[in-house]
């Protein structure tokens, strides 16, 4: 029987943090995987290790302790150059901010994944406008993003993540900025994208949120305490 | 047991890549973020380069116009004298500069005119134009008296205001005859020479054959009575010239001041002093120097200040942008990448600084050139490195804030973003 490899497999990871004498530890020997198509929600109390559980999976951090094999690839052994060339070519930010570009035109800031990504300059236009298709928002790809609602401008950040078609969508509170009304908008938007088979990992304390997932890792004080 | 397939292809790890181009595009859009901030901060450097480019051109154009204004009389003239010079001992031992000195030196090839002359010990007589002493003012006064050759009217460029100049028939004779200069005609109240008016030198008198109105050289002739040669020979023992004015064709000035000395005393020509105009390019270097090493400073300081300006002001962008710079890196921007956007934006601000500093040193070059009616000069690669060296500048002033961008940690900037 053949398995495909999971995306993401955390082994018996820890992060500590030394602040001067004292070492304070985020994340302790937490171990899990994630299947392709899977959508997983990440739920805490803060401090709780989300936030750098989300960003070792991101390659921004790399874990003190432990492994982290992204599509069968070991990231320890990666250096700084090829891990950011992986972060640009398989995995998408969704960030509780947005960090969208107040001076560049919706397109032109979904455009700013393509740059980083390798992708040939013929297609990067037309993927751009395909990803802000897909959340929504053709009608507005000229658009500065300070003319547009809170519900837009994270629309307009989750096109950025889809556009270079990565293999896994990483959302750190999503919705934290967002009223109700528009941050359901955008959890029905994941659902969508969960069925079209994109693997997601949403960061979040809301029960509602995680809802939503197919299912919950729960965190505290660094370790993981329920996978429900 | 479970088969577990890894698809790594061969450029699954590839290190992140960016293409020139999108970099370059990125720092244009980062500096047309701000337009106004971004005018503010390349004025400083506008205001070095064109100091800079206005200094060099001004002193290559004051320079050039100084050679233009000289060249026509001082490149002309060679001028030899038998006084010894401080360094030669001083003293009264001069050698005799000959009779002949005209004949000697007009036979040189490039020369145009020679005149000699020398001071007349007149033993301290006074000069008057009137025989009887008037009570009520001054008619005696002490004067230089020159003995002078007749070609010295030609070498000297003078133009006489009535009369005539003496010739070598008068010097033959020891004629009684004498040119006043326009000072001393003035002072003894000569101003007419048709009736023959006579000035006395002590007792001796002489007759006023034309009055000096300028010269262009040896300008103490015109507050002197010139007497010709022969005529001091024979009055007061006057017995050699102390200085021969020569008037050479232009460009050969240096080669009739090496062949004067020895024509005029083939035995001991380093007795004699030879005068010969500066070298044109000698000249304008010195000029071009004086002018450029003022502004030259002044223009370094503008430049300094308007590097200090772009680090400053990238510098405050990259704390404005931490947030910009930790979506970057996620996005998969490698430090490099990072570091070569602040790079190359403070790099185009200077650049952008530079072109616009070289032009309005141009213009403002050409303005001064106007006022003053002068040639503008500049050297071509002036306004050509002018924006290397503002590009230089910014790219040194951006060193330091594309480090500190590089140098953020993703994790951090995108959480103070």
């Amino acid at each position: 029987m053949t398995v495909e490899a999971p995306v993401v497999e955390l082994r018996e990871v820890s992060r500590t943090f030394a602040a001067g004498d004292v070492s304070v530890p985020a994340l302790r020997d937490a171990s899990m995987s994630i299947d392709r198509g899977e959508y997983v929600a990440v739920i805490g109390p803060s401090g709780s290790g989300k936030s750098t559980m989300l960003n070792v999976i991101g390659l921004l951090d790399r874990p003190t302790k432990g492994s982290y094999i992204l599509e069968g690839i070991d990231t320890s052994t990666l250096n700084e150059g090829q891990r950011a060339g992986l972060r640009s070519r398989r995995i998408g930010f969704v960030f509780q901010s947005f960090h969208l570009l107040a001076h560049r035109s919706v397109i032109e800031n979904v455009l700013l994944s393509t740059i980083y990504n390798g992708m040939a300059r013929p297609d990067r236009v037309p993927a751009a406008e395909a990803a802000l298709v897909e959340v929504g928002l053709a009608h507005r790809m000229d658009f500065l993003p300070t003319k547009l609602s809170g519900g837009e401008r994270q629309r307009v950040a989750i096109a950025r993540a889809l556009v270079t078609r990565p293999a896994i969508l990483l959302a750190d509170e999503p919705t934290g900025n967002l009223d109700s009304a528009t941050g359901g908008a955008v959890l029905d938007l994941f659902d969508e994208l969960r069925a079209q088979g994109l693997t997601l990992v949403v960061v979040t304390h809301d029960t509602e949120v995680s809802e939503h997932a197919d299912r919950a890792v729960h965190l505290r004080d660094g370790r993981i305490e329920v996978e429900s | 047991m479970t088969n577990v397939v890894v698809s790594v292809g061969a450029d699954a790890v590839a290190p992140a890549r960016m293409s020139p181009r999108d970099l370059a595009a990125e720092a244009v859009a980062g500096i047309f973020a701000r337009p106004g901030r971004t005018v503010l901060t390349v004025l400083g450097t506008v205001l070095g380069i064109g100091a800079l480019v206005a200094t060099l051109g001004v002193a290559k154009t004051a320079g050039n116009q100084i050679v233009g204004r000289f060249d026509e009389l001082a490149a002309t003239s060679v001028v030899v004298t038998n006084e010894r010079g401080f360094f030669f001992g001083g003293g009264d031992v001069r050698i005799q500069i000959p009779a002949d000195a005209e004949d000697r030196l007009l036979r040189l090839n490039g020369v145009t005119a020679v005149g000699a002359m020398g001071p007349v010990d007149v033993g301290g007589a006074l000069v008057r134009s009137v025989p009887i002493p008037d009570p009520l003012a001054q008619t005696e006064f002490q004067m230089s008296v020159y003995g002078a050759t007749p070609g010295l009217f030609g070498a000297t460029r003078g133009a006489l205001s009535t009369g005539r100049w003496f010739d070598w028939g008068h010097s033959e004779r020891a004629d009684r005859v004498a040119v006043l200069g326009t000072g001393s005609a003035q002072r003894l109240n000569v101003t007419r020479v048709d009736q023959q008016p006579v000035v006395f030198i002590g007792d001796e008198a002489f007759v006023v054959i034309g009055i000096l109105d300028s010269v262009r050289r040896q300008p103490e002739l015109l507050n002197a009575v010139i007497l010709p040669e022969g005529t001091a020979r024979e009055v007061y023992g006057y017995t050699s010239a102390a200085t021969v004015q020569i008037e050479v064709e232009i460009g050969a000035a240096s080669l009739i001041a090496e062949q004067a000395s020895i024509a005029l005393s083939p035995d001991e020509p380093t007795l004699l002093r030879v005068q010969k105009p500066p070298e044109p390019g000698d000249l304008r270097r010195d000029v071009e120097g004086d002018v450029n090493a003022l502004f030259l400073v002044l223009g370094g300081v503008s430049l300094l200040v308007g590097a200090i300006g772009i680090a400053n002001v990238t510098l405050v962008s990259v704390l404005e942008r931490v947030g910009e710079i930790g979506l970057r890196r996620a996005l998969g921007a490698a430090r490099r990448h990072v570091a070569g956007q602040f790079l190359m934006e403070s790099t185009a601000m200077g650049l952008v600084g530079g072109i616009i500093g070289a032009s309005m040193g141009v213009l403002l070059v050409v303005a001064i050139s106007a006022t003053r009616t002068w040639t503008p000069v500049l050297d071509p690669w002036v306004p050509l490195a002018a924006p290397l060296v503002g590009a230089m500048t910014g790219l040194v002033a951006g060193l330091y804030p594309a480090l500190r961008a590089a140098s953020l940690e993703p994790v951090e900037a995108l959480r103070s973003g």
